[in-house]
């Protein structure tokens, strides 16, 4: 039943990079894996050892991005700041994927009064602003990186559930559903390999257009000082660290935010062209 | 009418479900309720059990349920760890500075975003679109934040164009584009698909067929049609509205909810939190409400 033949995967891989702005999301998203895996041999200095050079120094060529206030070389933080971003993202998508697909797949494959009432909870804790959720869990668990992610990954569970639910409804009520059923495959095999393999593409599609989102996201909560906390060298945080000088020393600012955009823009590059691929409904129109 | 009053109706059970969450959530925060209402300052015994008796917690955890049902539905939050004062005053303060700078977000964002959609929307598929559609990405990528530190920085800071701080009109440039930004991109490419979807209708191929100039076939019969799924999105965009208005007024450290909600969790102000997360709620689920029922009298089609 395996229909991933080893033909259709270099067919995916060229279409996915016949646009150059997929290419270059790609290019970037690899640049931030090498930096994270490499930072200690890539960084020039300690990411936290104060005094490295004079307090809020400009731009210079022992320093490129500039010192902080605690005369720690923002350059080095950066690059070890890559350590968190994707890996944070990558995170707090599985978490929200793994749990809301299941919810998803068991509420709709058990019908009935169980689909009806988990439809309705569902649609309800849609109605959370998703960013008033995830505060609310942090208010909950208490500030810190790893709870922050944890609220991320929660707050996308429901919009994972529903679109599983609805997936698998359309999903189950297909022939070759009944079919597996009528030679008298469980409950187990039916989810597992008939149902599960079908979404598959669709729960990628939505998983990779949300990646982007979730590091951003994550990032946010670290900026509003709910997430990682000082000294982490974490992009939202350090933003959030440089608020008070940043008039006098804007490079605080400036470089961890733009990694952050390059990060999330190249994601949701990657994330919006493998959509256009895998999304059935657009699949004709490119 | 009729239908009216059914929308209103089903609204009740999903705030009873939301409201449920946030109870449960709230008892789920460690620590006495009582210890993290005084934040730290010694207490006797007898005053601590009147403080018990005052916040309820001595009773049963069903009584307390009900009872935070019947309070929520009031609008009564009981009053604020930190100030003391009554969380719907202090909500109350600090809505007409959201209610600005989401209006001024909203503004901004419809303007860009509409611009941007409707031109690639019209010219889909050749190197206009994939402009148009690349900056609304980069719109939808950018942290807010950091944009909005970069407004600062450039306009306030360098140029001196609009004051850093303040809540007059000339303070509320800056974060509504911001804010406008944040929602661009999105609505850019909802637009986009609009404009799409309603360029392939015989309508629009009659009005060309007729000779009609470009301009008026986009602006008169394109436009037109192509507004309504976007603005039935705009129940969404609250959604946006919100979260964005949280990180905005944090940058520019002007007041309004979104503030008050980031302060009160760092200071583990619990009845604040409980009280914006549950209005906020309240509100999202009204407007969507309003939007479908205003959307029904709009569009006939959609009834039933």
């Amino acid at each position: 039943m395996n229909t991933a033949s080893p033909v259709r995967r270099p067919w995916l891989i060229s279409r996915l990079f016949g646009a150059p702005g997929a290419v270059a999301g790609a290019i970037v998203i690899v640049v931030i894996l090498g930096l994270a895996v490499l930072a200690p041999y890539l960084a020039p200095y300690d990411w936290n050892a104060n005094s490295q050079c004079r307090r809020l120094a400009p731009m210079s060529v022992e320093h490129w991005f500039g010192c902080d206030l605690f005369g720690r070389d923002i350059f080095s933080r950066v690059i070890y700041g890559a350590r968190f971003s994707l890996a944070m993202g990558l995170s707090t998508v599985a978490i929200s994927l793994v749990f809301g697909a299941l919810l998803g797949i068991v509420i709709a494959y058990a019908g009935g009064r169980i689909d009806r009432i988990g439809a309705r909870v569902i649609d309800a804790m849609l109605c959370f602003p998703s960013i008033i959720l995830a505060i609310l869990i942090v208010a909950v668990l208490g500030v810190g990186l790893l709870n922050a992610a944890l609220a991320v990954g929660i707050s996308g569970i429901p919009r994972f559930a529903r679109i599983t639910r609805a997936a698998t409804l359309s999903l189950a009520a297909r022939d070759f559903v009944e079919a597996a059923r009528s030679v008298g495959a469980g409950h187990r095999r039916i989810v597992l390999r008939h149902l599960l393999p079908n979404l598959a593409p669709i729960l990628i599609v939505i998983a990779t257009l949300d990646l982007g989102g979730a590091v951003l996201f994550t990032a946010t909560l670290s900026f509003l000082g709910l997430g990682a906390q000082p000294p982490t060298p974490e992009w939202g945080a350090m933003l959030n660290a440089g608020r008070e000088y940043v008039r006098y020393a804007p490079w605080t600012m400036i470089f961890p935010g733009l990694a952050l955009f390059l990060t999330v823009m190249a994601v949701n590059l990657v994330g919006d062209r493998l959509s256009l691929i895998l999304d059935p409904r657009q699949r004709d129109r490119s | 009418m009729r239908a009216i009053l059914g929308r209103l109706i089903g609204v009740i059970p999903t705030l009873l479900i939301t409201w449920t969450f946030v109870f449960g959530a709230m008892r789920l925060v460690p620590g006495d309720p009582v210890l993290l209402m005084l934040q730290g300052t010694p207490i006797s015994d007898e005053a601590m059990d009147a403080a018990r008796a005052k916040l309820g917690v001595d009773r049963p955890i069903i009584v307390q349920y009900v009872s935070f049902l019947a309070n929520a539905a009031r609008g009564d939050f009981g009053d604020s760890f930190r100030s003391r004062q009554p969380v719907t005053r202090l909500i109350a303060a600090e809505f007409p500075f959201t209610l600005q700078l989401a209006l001024g977000g909203f503004a901004v964002g419809l303007l860009l975003g509409a611009t941007l959609g409707v031109v690639a929307g019209v010219w889909p598929n050749g190197w206009i679109d994939t402009l148009c559609m690349t900056t609304a990405l980069a719109g939808l990528s950018l942290p807010s934040f950091w944009i909005g530190m970069l407004l600062i920085q450039v306009f306030a800071t360098w140029l001196g164009w609009v004051p850093v701080l303040g809540t007059g009109f000339d303070a509320l440039i800056l974060p509504s584009i911001s804010l406008g930004l944040f929602l661009a991109g999105g609505l850019a490419r909802l637009t986009r698909n609009a404009i799409i979807e309603v360029m392939g209708q015989d309508y629009i191929r009659t009005a060309r067929a007729k000779g009609l100039p470009a301009w008026r076939v986009v602006g008169k019969h394109a436009l037109r049609n192509a507004v309504i799924p976007p603005l039935t999105l705009l129940g969404m965009q609250f959604a946006l509205l919100i979260g964005g208005a949280v990180v905005t007024e944090t940058v520019f450290a002007r007041p309004g909810i979104g503030r008050l909600l980031v302060l009160a969790v760092l200071e583990k102000d619990f009845p604040v939190v409980q009280g914006v997360v549950v209005l906020t709620t309240a509100a999202y689920v009204l407007i969507n409400v309003a939007i479908d029922i205003a959307y029904g009298i709009i569009d006939p089609r959609v009834q039933g």
